[in-house]
């Protein structure tokens, strides 16, 4: 299961976040610092995994996270997800992104956090791996916003 | 004015959205909170606005307010209102935002359960799949109840992409709503073989997180999973698969032996890192299943050791990371393949990465052994030297300290070396973890006898370059170790050598630096020593070396006196006064010596830490019960309303103290004040006392020198560690060559002999002696403590409910059939309504009686697999003679072909159904016993059907066999799981004794309102306080015993009634074994553990001693509840008194009221008009005359007594609302006016409701 998956930049700004478990508003930013905390001081060359914070899981949990230009992509999972397993999710998950937003930059990320939104939950639904394929998640993601189109014409 | 309405709403339209929201805060830096406070002043406005579209941009905005962290509950009705939008545009922002912030407890929740159907059930495939999308982030046990079925048709939609978040969201409702696992597992298991990949993949996910937590339910799915496992393609699939079978091998060591040769084969031939990453976790998982006696997988280990070294080879961190993390499993079992890679490992501690150094240091845990533990603790130690930042250091400090003490310090050959490791631990600055060296230190001084001489010695030095360690205070955790070694010094102070150096360095003033609880045991155990040297100086002739003691004593304890810390002033206070009066004593040459010592004589023996947990309650007491009577109710007057409602459960209030009376306080508070006056040493209250002393001449005046560590620190007369390794190098090299003299006299000797011959090749772990005999004290435990494991298990884990036996769903042909009370909760009271059918009934009664009843045992289960196998192996000859060449046949695919002939027997002979059952339990053991040879379907079809024909002559008689053994395995699982539900129907108790307090709180939240209006009306009737009322009634009552009895129906469980009895002893003698026993009617059934007969009474769990009363609840199954019902029953008891003892029985009529079936539910006024509007309910109404009570207590008997909830209460009238555990609504309107109340009540069952209205117009007639 996939307990939360968090966004954010090299200053630890917040650009998404899901948990799948209710926290409330408070312990939630704290986690995304104490996450950014953790993972931030980590070199580039080093190992993606990242043995959970206090908040956040326990011993079962991982964080299992993805440096790209300015942002951080972090899943924190436990020990039912193959590891390398969601590494190669969270790069269908930029990738789909990519093809999504054209190129997509944080300023993307920070003007559609909706749009994200929707298509990570293409992705992963309730904490579960829903789809891999990215074919098919952007073909899902584009029938919705087609939908959306038609009826701002009506 | 109108105008200027539209015009506004027009300005709206075009208000801020999302986008400019963002611009905006990113604009408003330096005031960014004002700016967002006054963007949701904004959205508050707009959210007030009847166009959705408005509401919909603003929950947006919320919905990325929430991701900052803003609070916006508030907004949770306007999100519902958005979700519930014809127009998916807003849908897809409703359903987010409540994705995004909605949870179990918010109220409004309550409200989408028809809109979230209505989505579900939408013709846009989008519609349903943001319903489901939206659902699997919120759903609560009420949800998932109503709803679980809706989800479950669409596990069979004809859209691949709703199948999949269908098949995916059932994991949640599982959790939520344990109930609905059974049913709606075969269909989950059939979305396994599901044509779309992504279904498929999606049912693989469930299963798996589900058999992750109770993997022996789903052991008979192996086979399954192992062909999808041969045939899938798909990566993430078979990552899936292959992890459950790494938690499935545990429970059955067949399974991974057939589990090996493909699995290596994957490994050999995947080219994906993740999926060969699994494939070796789980043949590791096989091979510690297989570790006992299977000496012939030393290949598969060394495959996988080999992998892995790839692994961590490699320059990709993750995998080396990864790698390592393997490398630790396999250790586990097999530490000596790992051990060889020792060189690999101690290399990886050199990584720049932190992740990967841990898993290094793990890994060297497990790879210590007598012979290297003293080369690798060198190996940390310079490691701890090099690190940088202190993390590292502090964890490379605990590895060591781990490695060194694990198993009771088994691989410690020399403690002198360990000390002393410990005490170059003390000079790293700035780690947390002085506190476990220190209990370290403890540990080893107390336990090990012989190294305490040592250990004193060291912590002398210790003592006496305290200032080195305590370097700078404030930053500096390693102070701690002076709390140890002032203790060894203080309590072994008979090892000694030079006391009155170490006691000096005790009292120096530094000491009053350091904290408080460390000053505290210097100060305790310096009057230890002080009376060893008394003890050693007053043997010599000369009196004045022990006068010198005491007057040094006197001189500096006052420093302590001094110190703002209670325990430290008190001690040092007591023991000056102590000293004084030696003094005193020692002036008039009086021997003290032997006094002062017996004040510390005696040995401290450590205690094992869970020691206190392990002792047994003597029988006979009841840590519950109440000791005193429990504190009257009149004490908490303004809580009296609620408590009405819930039963009477004083626990929250404690018996008080006797109270003291003000004169007595102030007489003492003026003593005190005297007291204090009058001492001393009492410093006044002034707030700069401790800073005068602070800058005290004497310690200001001391340089503080820096420190510098980059070279590292060698205090004289401190050893060096190494110095150990050398010496034991050389002891055990003398050690060595003084065995091989003995061996070769030995051999000499046995040459004439035949003895046999030893092996003396390298030295084994044996060979290695402790450099000093070890007396290592074991931690004291009780007597008879209770050997228990299971300590630290979680009881409050959602899977536990998941812990359901599905075996018997797996085929149609269920043993335990789903019980009608099973099936999921259809689309509420429409279809509900008509009583079940007289053959329904009957069909259920047939079920019950399949319940296997006989007791279990192994004997049994080992005759009755024996006798399947021999049918089997019967069978199989005969199919040999028939089709010799499909000797293939035995493999998974045979299993289920035998499956195949099994049920067709079954439909020519009914009688042969528990044995066909019983066959379909060892299908897994048939196929586990079977060689794995994969072959084709079409072949295994004509296998099975060349086995229906012979089939049903045969087995007819084995199947009479069998019978009687049939229940077996699932009965073990079922006992489990009933006990299970015992345990989760307490838990639902104390929910619903939380729920109804909540209610209460609602209801009171009306009353309120109510009582404003009566205050109004001019009288003051709801302030009246209610009368204390109680469910329980008089069951029996005899000379010894009386039972009283409250009936509850079970909410989880529409067919359960829990019934609570209360027994009171009322006799002088003891009451024992108790056994309660009911004679079941057809409706309703007690029920009975697994095993016993229906007849069988239910001993209750405990024995009454005079005058004590306990509680016991028994379910009962109930099929129809429009009915009362009236059960007869009877208790047996044995009256022992202390001469003899009697059989006593009591005989009761147990009194099942349809109220007893109701269940408090809080309805909301809008949906109970709905409800009334629906125009499905029947109705029916009382009159009841000369009711003379406040209406409010009418309300509150009619709740309390009926289980009723408000809806709504206008003056004298008032809407009220109950649920039966069958879902039947039942609706009531009470109006009252003088002395009469009429009641029109509806429901969707006639019966049941005239059988309630009677129930309360008896409840009014008694009062």
């Amino acid at each position: 299961m996939i307990k939360a998956i968090l966004i954010f930049n090299n200053h630890g700004k917040p650009r998404l976040s899901k948990f799948y478990e209710h926290y409330n508003e408070d312990t939630e930013q704290q986690i995304i610092r104490e996450t950014f905390h953790l993972v931030s001081k980590r070199d580039e060359n080093v190992c993606n995994f990242l043995e959970g914070g206090m908040l956040i899981g326990g011993s079962d949990y991982k964080l299992i996270y993805r440096h790209y230009a300015t942002l951080y992509f972090v899943f924190c999972v436990d020990s039912s997800e193959s590891e390398l397993g969601i590494l190669d999710l969270i790069q269908v998950f930029v990738e789909t992104l990519d093809k999504c937003f054209e190129n997509v930059c944080e300023l993307d990320l920070i003007f559609h956090v909706d749009k994200v939104h929707n298509i990570l939950a293409e992705m992963v639904m309730g904490g579960m791996v829903l789809e891999t394929n990215m074919n098919e998640i952007i073909t899902q993601v584009d029938a919705q916003n087609k939908m959306e189109k038609s009826e701002v014409i009506l | 004015m109108a105008l200027k309405i539209v015009k506004g709403s027009i300005d709206r339209m075009f208000d801020k959205n999302l986008q400019d929201l963002v611009r905006g805060i990113r604009n408003h830096k330096e005031d960014e909170a004002k700016y967002i406070s006054t963007c949701i002043d904004e959205i508050k406005q707009e959210l007030k606005q009847d166009n959705i579209a408005v509401k919909a941009n603003a929950v947006c905005k919320l919905t990325y307010l929430q991701m900052l962290g803003y609070d916006v509950s508030w907004a949770a009705f306007n999100i519902v209102e958005v979700m519930s939008s014809s127009k998916f545009t807003y849908k897809r922002i409703g359903y987010l935002a409540a994705s995004q912030c909605f949870h179990e407890n918010t109220d409004v929740i309550m409200l989408t359960t028809n809109q979230i159907r209505k989505d579900l059930s939408s013709p846009n495939q989008y519609d349903t799949g943001v319903a489901l999308t939206g659902l699997s982030c919120f759903v609560t046990p009420d949800l998932a109840r109503d709803l679980a079925n809706d989800i479950m048709t669409l596990m069979s939609h004809t859209k691949p992409y709703i199948r999949k978040k269908a098949v995916l969201i059932m994991y949640k409702v599982f959790l939520k709503y344990p109930e609905s696992l059974r049913p709606a597992f075969p269909r989950l298991k059939e979305k396994l073989e599901d044509p779309d990949p992504g279904v498929q993949s999606a049912a693989v996910n469930v299963i798996c997180e589900l058999a992750r937590r109770n993997p022996k339910n789903y052991l008979s799915l192996a086979p399954l999973f192992f062909k999808l496992m041969t045939s899938s393609t798909n990566n993430w699939v078979l990552i899936k698969i292959i992890k459950l079978f790494g938690a499935l091998t545990p429970l059955e060591p067949r399974l991974g032996k057939k589990l090996i040769e493909p699995l290596t084969n994957l490994i050999h031939s995947t080219s994906a890192m993740s999926l060969l990453y699994e494939c070796v976790n789980t043949v590791i998982a096989v091979l510690i299943s297989l570790s006992s006696g299977m000496p012939n997988h030393s290949a598969s280990i060394q495959l996988c050791v080999q992998k892995l070294r790839i692994l961590i080879e490699d320059s990709d961190q993750n995998l080396k990371y990864l790698g390592l993390l393997a490398m630790s499993k396999i250790l586990k079992t097999h530490p000596k393949s790992v051990q060889s890679h020792k060189d690999l490992i101690l290399q990886c501690l050199d990584d720049k990465d932190e992740s990967i150094r841990l898993r290094a240091l793990d890994l060297l845990y497990g790879m210590v052994s007598k012979k290297n533990l003293m080369e690798i603790v060198k190996k940390l130690m310079i490691h701890v030297d090099k690190a940088e930042g202190t993390t590292y250091r502090d964890e490379l400090l605990t590895k060591i300290i781990d490695i060194c003490s694990q198993s009771n310090y088994q691989y410690i050959t020399n403690f002198e070396w360990y000390i002393s490791i410990l005490v170059e631990l003390t000079r790293l600055e700035g780690t947390r973890h002085g506190h476990l060296i220190a209990s370290q230190m403890l540990d080893v001084a107390i336990r090990v006898k012989a190294i305490r001489v040592f250990a004193v010695a060291q912590m002398a030095t210790l003592l006496d370059n305290a200032h080195l360690l305590t370097g700078n205070m404030q930053r500096n955790g390693i102070c701690e170790v002076l709390y140890a070694a002032a203790w060894i010094c203080g309590e072994f102070s008979e090892h000694l050598e030079n006391p009155v150096q170490t006691l000096e360095a005790m009292l120096r003033p530094k000491v009053a630096t350091l904290p408080g609880h460390i000053q505290a045991v210097y100060v305790q155990n310096a009057a230890k020593l002080f009376a060893t040297i008394l003890k050693n100086q007053e043997g010599n002739t000369d009196s004045t070396a022990a006068q010198e003691t005491s007057q040094m004593m006197i001189d500096r304890l006052p420093l302590f006196v001094q110190s703002a810390n209670l325990e430290v002033q008190e001690r040092a206070s007591c023991i000056l006064q102590l000293v004084k009066y030696i003094q005193k004593l020692q002036q008039k040459d009086v021997e003290v010596a032997e006094e002062v010592s017996a004040l510390f004589a005696g040995e401290l023996n450590p205690v094992a830490p869970k020691a206190q947990k392990k002792v047994p309650v003597p029988e006979g007491l009841d840590l519950d019960a109440w000791i005193n009577e429990p504190p009257s109710e009149s004490e908490s007057e303004d809580e009296q309303p609620k408590a009405i409602f819930t039963k009477e459960e004083p626990k929250h209030s404690r018996p008080r103290h006797t109270e003291v009376d003000e004169k007595e306080l102030a007489r003492r508070r003026e003593a005190r004040k005297q007291e204090q006056a009058n001492n001393p040493f009492y410093i006044k209250a002034s707030p700069s006392s401790q800073k005068v002393y602070q800058e005290a001449p004497g310690v200001e005046h001391i340089p503080v020198v820096q420190i510098d560590l980059s070279v590292p620190l060698k205090v004289p007369g401190l050893p060096m560690s190494d110095q150990y390794v050398k010496l034991e190098e050389e002891r055990r090299q003398k050690e060595r060559a003084e065995k091989k003299k003995k061996e070769k006299k030995k051999r000499k000797e046995k040459r004439s002999g035949r003895g046999k011959k030893h092996d003396s090749g390298p030295e084994s772990e044996e060979d290695i002696t402790p450099a000093h005999v070890v007396d290592i004290v074991t931690e004291e435990m009780p007597e008879n403590a209770l050997p228990s494991d299971d300590d630290d298990k979680d009881p409050n884990d959602p899977h536990k409910a998941l812990d359901i036996d599905l075996d018997n769903l797996l085929e149609t042909t269920a043993r335990r059939p789903l019980a009608d009370s099973e099936k999921l909760p259809v689309r509420s009271h429409r279809a509900a309504g008509a009583p079940k059918s007289p053959a329904e009934d009957g069909e259920a009664e047939n079920a019950t009686p399949q319940e296997p009843k006989k007791k279990s045992s192994k004997e049994k289960r080992d005759k009755k697999k024996d006798k399947e196998r021999d049918r089997k192996r019967s069978k199989e000859e005969k199919k040999k003679k028939k089709h010799k060449r499909e000797e293939k046949e035995e493999d998974l695919l045979g299993g289920q072909a035998e499956e195949a002939a099994v049920q067709s027997e079954e439909t020519k002979e009914v009688e042969a159904q528990p044995s066909s059952t019983s066959a379909e339990v060892s299908d897994l053991d048939f196929w586990l016993s079977n060689a794995p040879v994969p072959s084709n379907t079409q072949e295994a079809a004509t296998v099975a059907a060349a086995e229906a024909d012979p089939a049903p002559e045969a087995p007819a008689g084995t199947a009479a066999d069998s019978e009687p053994e049939e229940p077996k395995d699932t009965e073990t699982e079922e006992s489990k799981s009933s006990k299970h539900k015992k345990k989760k129907q307490k838990k639902e108790k104390e929910e619903k004794e939380k729920k109804k307090k909540k209610k209460h709180h609602h209801h009171h939240h009306h009353s309120d309102g109510g009582g404003e209006e009566s205050v109004q009306n001019g009288t003051v009737e709801e302030e009246e306080p209610l009368p204390p009322m109680s469910n329980y009634c008089l069951l029996a009552e005899n000379s010894y015993i009386k039972m009283v009895c409250d009936i509850q129906g079970n909410l989880q469980d529409g067919s359960q009634v829990v019934v609570s009895v209360i027994f009171e002893n009322k006799s002088d003698s003891f009451l024992k074994s108790m056994e309660f026993n009911v004679l079941d009617s057809l409706n309703s059934k007690l029920q009975r553990p697994e095993g016993s007969g229906p007849h069988d009474g239910l001993t209750v769990p405990f024995q009454l001693p005079p005058g004590v009363s306990n509680e016991a609840r028994f379910v009962f199954t109930v099929q129809s509840i429009v009915m009362p019902q009236k059960l007869k029953g009877t208790l047996t008891f044995i009256v022992k008194n202390e001469d003899s003892s009697t059989h006593e029985k009591l005989d009761f009529k147990l009194h099942f009221t349809c109220t007893s079936y109701l269940i408090t539910t809080p309805c909301y006024s809008d949906a109970f008009a709905k409800l009334l509007e629906s125009g499905d309910l029947k109705s029916s109404s009382v009159r009841l005359e000369g009711v003379n009570m406040p209406f409010h207590h009418l309300l509150a008997r009619i709740c309390f007594h009926h289980h009723f909830s408000v809806v709504e209460r206008i003056n004298s009238c008032a809407s009220m609302y109950s649920r039966s555990i069958q879902g039947h609504h039942v609706c009531l309107l009470v109006k009252t006016s003088a002395q009469t109340v009429s009641i029109d009540a509806k429901c969707d069952e006639p019966t049941l409701l005239g059988n309630v209205l009677d129930e309360i117009k008896q409840t009014f007639s008694q009062c």
